[in-house]
């Protein structure tokens, strides 16, 4: 059969079954986050909460309880499972910041290991449908510019007051526009960074729904089935994205916290300097 | 323009923006060739560290990890740059229409 005679018979296909034809059309919305509470005022928007507050405030109630639930009867010699991967925890995040900060800085693990957990939990949120935490610049941002702030107070306490500034006519004065913008770019970077990765990834993954869909419904079309609960049921949707969710959501959820922990301490350390 | 009216006039701008877009989208994937080419090259260079050193293969696997994940920041911010323009459609309210 040829190409022409293929694409008359599946035209005839649609056009024959008009009266079941399922509906097609790329119902595709790419949107920031959704405001979830706004507060009105003389008919003016004042105040709004956005659907990343929320998720997030859920994520910080669980893995708070997860920890109080973790940390409840400790014993001086360990019994129970519970509380050796409570020391495991507490042990891989002094250990990592001590090989990459040195021992007196060991009192950054608590912030490490804070940053770490809400951004691997909040881009692994998405395994359930909810909206990554990591996918709003807003979240990001913030946790760069803590990032930004920690490496300025400390390029401040190496060099002092003056030869913090004096830092940026290296090698000579003419070089300070290009050295504020690379200092500027440090936060911009980090945020984008973790930003793209997620939110990309999310995006990805809603084409390749709706794309699935598609395909579900044009296969319906050629195998003449009548319309119904079908119209709500695409049978490609089961199983194909979850290879996709296992790169977008699960590996470059934990490799991206990973590298922001990592990119924290490595700029701490450099602002440091050697002493 | 002469003898069009005004929803012509706005309909072919429209479209002329939309044109814009969908090159400049396309553009700006081409910001996917560096991270392809450094990542492969960064994974080739850990594998010829573990073929030379098998017993430093969680070390290098992990900085090539972290190496991997910082070269593709740039190939990302071409992606996302893409995607703004396929779904946002940032110009097309500059038309005042």
């Amino acid at each position: 059969m040829s190409m022409t005679a293929a694409i008359n018979a599946v035209s005839t296909v649609f056009l024959e079954s008009t009266e079941k034809f399922y509906d097609t059309e790329l119902n595709l919305e790419v949107t920031g986050p959704k405001k979830m509470i706004t507060l009105w005022a003389d008919g003016k928007e004042v105040f709004s909460i956005s659907e990343t507050i929320v998720t997030g405030w859920v994520i910080i109630l669980l893995v708070a309880l997860l920890l109080k639930w973790l940390t409840s009867d400790l014993k001086v010699v360990p019994t129970s499972k519970k509380q050796a991967a409570a020391e495991w925890i507490v042990t891989f995040f002094n250990d990592l910041v001590t090989e990459n900060l040195g021992a007196e800085l060991v009192k950054f693990a608590p912030y490490i290991a804070t940053v770490f957990t809400f951004a691997l939990t909040g881009s692994l949120i998405s395994i359930f449908g909810l909206r990554s935490v990591t996918a709003d610049i807003n979240c990001t941002g913030t946790w760069a510019m803590l990032t930004f702030i920690l490496i300025t107070y400390y390029k401040f306490k190496t060099n002092g007051f003056l030869g913090y500034f004096k830092s940026f006519a290296d090698p000579i004065f003419l070089m300070a526009p290009i050295n504020v913008l690379s200092e500027v770019a440090t936060p911009v970077s980090m945020a984008l960074r973790m930003f793209g990765n997620i939110s990309s990834g999310m995006i990805i993954s809603s084409i390749v729904y709706a794309a699935l869909m598609i395909l579900s419904h044009t296969v319906y079309n050629l195998l003449n089935l009548s319309i119904g609960a079908l119209q709500y049921f695409s049978v490609f949707q089961i199983g194909i994205p979850a290879v996709l969710s296992l790169y977008f959501d699960f590996f470059s959820s934990v490799i991206q916290s990973y590298v922001f922990i990592m990119l924290t301490m490595a700029y701490i350390r450099n602002a440091r300097g050697t002493e | 323009m002469e003898g069009w009216t005004y929803e012509q006039t706005m309909l072919i701008a429209q479209a002329i923006v939309l044109c814009g877009q969908g090159i400049g989208a396309g553009l700006a994937l081409i910001a996917g060739i560096g991270p392809g080419i450094g990542e492969g090259f960064a994974v080739g260079k850990a594998i010829e560290t573990i073929g030379r050193q098998p017993e430093a293969k969680s070390d290098a696997r992990n900085t090539m990890y972290v190496g991997c994940a910082i070269a593709e920041s740039t190939g990302i911010y071409g992606l996302f740059i893409g995607m703004a323009l396929l779904f946002f459609n940032p110009f097309l309210k500059y038309l005042g229409a």
